[in-house]
């Protein structure tokens, strides 16, 4: 990639991590701490981010993973790998967030509440989706095969996710003003909240970008070798 | 219109290049032996054909269809590396299973003809898998040629056969080529190759770096055309 | 009409060669009987706690011995490279995956046919005291593992570690298909009707179905042409 691009790339890092910075500066000392809960609601400026990441992450991979069965271009595979890898982070970090906060509200590390363990699940499909990566040698094989799976495990992740409504769950409801029509959160609060998410996709973009740049770079390699044997 | 006609075909594994621009055309009624070292690209290029593999670029056609139309998929018989039976399966359950899936008319009759033809009737509801390797290789192309095929798609075809198979293969192929079906089979076995072929391709490194009519001096000596090509 | 034969030969092919060798029908099964003993270690059920888990042991069950049987769907055509013969031939991929998909079927409820009365020996249970809607709820969740089972396959069989992939990615694949089933057999073990809020699973149960089915065979052509 030119130089140029480069300068971008180094540019948005930074105002992720500035703006990621200033959110929490905002989050500790801005805020007030919340009736109900006490200091201990401020993980939800990570938590709910987290979880909008990754699912946009997943998202955007099943895209991807159509666009590359339909086009053939690895373009679109080393995409749809970057976002499940980056998504995946941001599924462990939604779980670990998550389980610190039942600590302290629930007492318990975990509960198998639905939607924890619908993210579970999720987290584990997408595992399963690097891992069988790493299983196929060809990367054009390689490429189709996963985008296969990464459409499936879109579907499934989406039928999950629906079945959970119908169990009596015990997490907490939605809380933001699209789906609420407002009222159960201080604006102030809530716009923290959005900034968080767009720093966080930031972030996930320039990860997305560095990871992409890395798996070209091992595809042209394992190319180099292969003509390299040839010779 | 050519039976097979690649134009421009690229096939890539990851960055790495396996077949460039490939343009072939064989008409019908030819015999094209498809020569190369081990890795020069010759079984990606007949799976393409086959419709097994798909190009990244470039097309292919097979009597002026893609080849994973049905119709194209119709006329081809292919004889790959594996022979392609079921060992759980008898002989004759076989052959009446890939009738069947061909559509062939009166598939009972047609499985029975071949196990004839190729000296299995006596073992017919015996189990593939007790068979002899060369019993097995007579099977395969028995179910290769049960559809009477208008094109064969054969890969390294007379390797491993035993002289009987040989001879049973070469025989069938020749009337094949007399009721006018076209032929592309890759190989090494020169002597037996140059006997049918009308047409020669040279594949290096994923190009093809010859494609002609078979050289007259092939007959005499099948490895002059890697000679001219400096691949001794 | 062509479609429909070339669908039975293709299941007539594998349950022929199948039954004729019964290496994993009988594998399966067995396994099937070994989860049920080793499952009466783990827990000493009375009575009430059968009641309770019925439907999820049960399920377990099924899914641990079918994938058995789901692995070597498509690992039997590589012998010979058969896999190559048939893909080349004029069988529509969609047929293909249906044919297989359909041996696989009979296969897994055979396998659960067996395993019912066993489980209702060992545990001391009445498992058919409302038959028919338990066989409504089987019927369609066993053919929602068998889309998934036989899809992946399809996807895993030139895969290195084939035998370690196929479980790892079916079985969380499987769970809304499995939750629902496990909740419905257990109502229907235990004798009870089912509550009207839980007639949701079935729709569960069927929309996975379409779903999987639908996208299954979507993709089986990009499957298995490389």
């Amino acid at each position: 990639m030119t130089n140029m691009g480069n300068n971008i790339l180094y540019v948005m890092g930074i105002v992720a991590g500035l703006w990621l910075a200033r959110n929490v500066h905002e989050i500790f000392l801005g805020l007030p701490d919340e009736a109900a809960q006490g200091a201990i609601y401020r993980i939800l400026f990570f938590h709910l981010p987290s979880w909008f990441t990754c699912f946009t992450a997943f998202l955007l991979a099943g895209v991807s993973s159509i666009l590359y069965l339909t086009k053939k271009n690895l373009v679109y595979d080393t995409f749809a790998v970057s976002a499940v890898e980056v998504g995946t982070v941001f599924t462990v970090v939604g779980l670990t967030t998550g389980s610190i906060w039942a600590r302290i509200i629930w007492g318990i590390w975990w509960t198998w509440d639905p939607r924890l363990t619908w993210a579970l699940i999720t987290c584990i499909i997408y595992a399963g989706y690097l891992m069988l990566r790493r299983a196929i040698d060809d990367p054009t094989a390689r490429a189709k095969n996963s985008a296969v799976l990464c459409i499936f495990a879109f579907a499934s992740v989406v039928i999950t996710y629906k079945a959970i409504d119908w169990w009596r769950t015990q997490h907490p409801g939605a809380v933001l003003s699209f789906r609420t029509g407002g009222g159960r959160m201080d604006p102030a609060m809530e716009s923290i909240l959005y900034q968080n998410f767009f720093a966080l996709l930031l972030l996930t973009s320039v990860l997305v970008v560095l990871r992409m740049r890395q798996e070209a770079m091992s595809r042209e390699i394992e190319g180099l070798r292969r003509h390299a044997h040839a010779l | 219109m050519s039976a097979v006609a690649a134009d421009g075909v690229w096939k890539y594994y990851g960055d790495f290049p396996a077949l460039r621009a490939i343009r072939l055309s064989v008409e019908q009624g030819e015999c094209l032996a498809l020569l190369g070292r081990n890795g020069s690209g010759k079984t990606t290029l007949i799976r393409i054909l086959a419709g097994l593999l798909g190009a990244q670029q470039g097309s292919v056609s097979i009597f002026g269809k893609d080849p994973r139309h049905s119709s194209a998929r119709e006329a081809m018989g292919m004889l790959g590396h594996g022979i392609g039976v079921y060992d759980e399966l008898s002989a004759y359950e076989n052959l009446l299973l890939f009738a069947n899936l061909y559509g062939v008319k009166n598939p009972g009759e047609c499985a029975r003809e071949w196990l004839q033809r190729t000296g299995l009737d006596h073992v017919a509801s015996s189990l593939v898998r007790e068979f002899s390797r060369g019993m097995r290789q007579r099977l395969a192309v028995a179910r290769a040629f049960l559809h009477r095929p208008s094109l064969f798609l054969l890969d390294e075809p007379f390797t491993a056969l035993d002289d009987r198979a040989i001879a049973l293969l070469q025989g069938l192929l020749l009337e094949a080529r007399e009721r006018g079906a076209t032929i592309i089979m890759s190989t090494h076995q020169l002597r037996e190759a140059m006997e049918l072929a009308t047409k020669v391709a040279l594949l290096n490194r994923g190009k093809l770096v010859f494609e002609g009519p078979r050289p007259a001096e092939m007959l005499q000596d099948p490895t002059w055309l890697y000679r001219q090509y400096g691949e001794g | 009409m062509r479609f429909a034969r070339q669908t039975w030969t293709v299941a007539g092919k594998d349950l022929r060669s199948e039954l004729r060798t019964k290496e994993s029908l009988n594998a399966s099964i067995s396994f099937a009987v070994v989860i049920l003993v080793l499952f009466s270690f783990a827990v000493d059920p009375t009575a009430d706690q059968m009641r309770e888990m019925s439907g999820g042991l049960l399920w377990l069950v099924f899914s641990f011995a079918g994938a058995l049987i789901l692995n070597r769907s498509f690992a039997r055509e590589l012998g010979n490279d058969c896999l190559d013969a048939l893909v080349a031939s004029p069988v529509s991929p969609a047929a293909l995956f249906l044919g297989k998909a359909f041996a696989n079927y009979v296969l897994l409820l055979l396998v659960e046919l067996v395993t019912l009365p066993i489980f209702g020996v060992l545990y001391n249970t009445q498992w058919a005291r409302q038959p028919a809607m338990l066989a409504a709820v089987m019927l369609p969740a066993t053919w929602g593992m068998t889309v998934i089972g036989t899809i992946f396959s399809a996807l895993t069989v030139n895969l290195r570690m084939r035998e370690l992939m196929l479980p790892v990615i079916i079985y969380p694949m499987m769970i809304p298909v499995l939750m629902a089933a496990m909740r419905l057999s257990t109502i229907l073990i235990n004798g009870e009707a089912i509550p009207a809020d839980d007639w949701i699973w079935f729709k569960l149960i069927i929309g996975f179905d379409i779903i999987f089915t639908s996208l299954s065979l979507a993709l089986v052509e990009v499957v298995l042409v490389g």
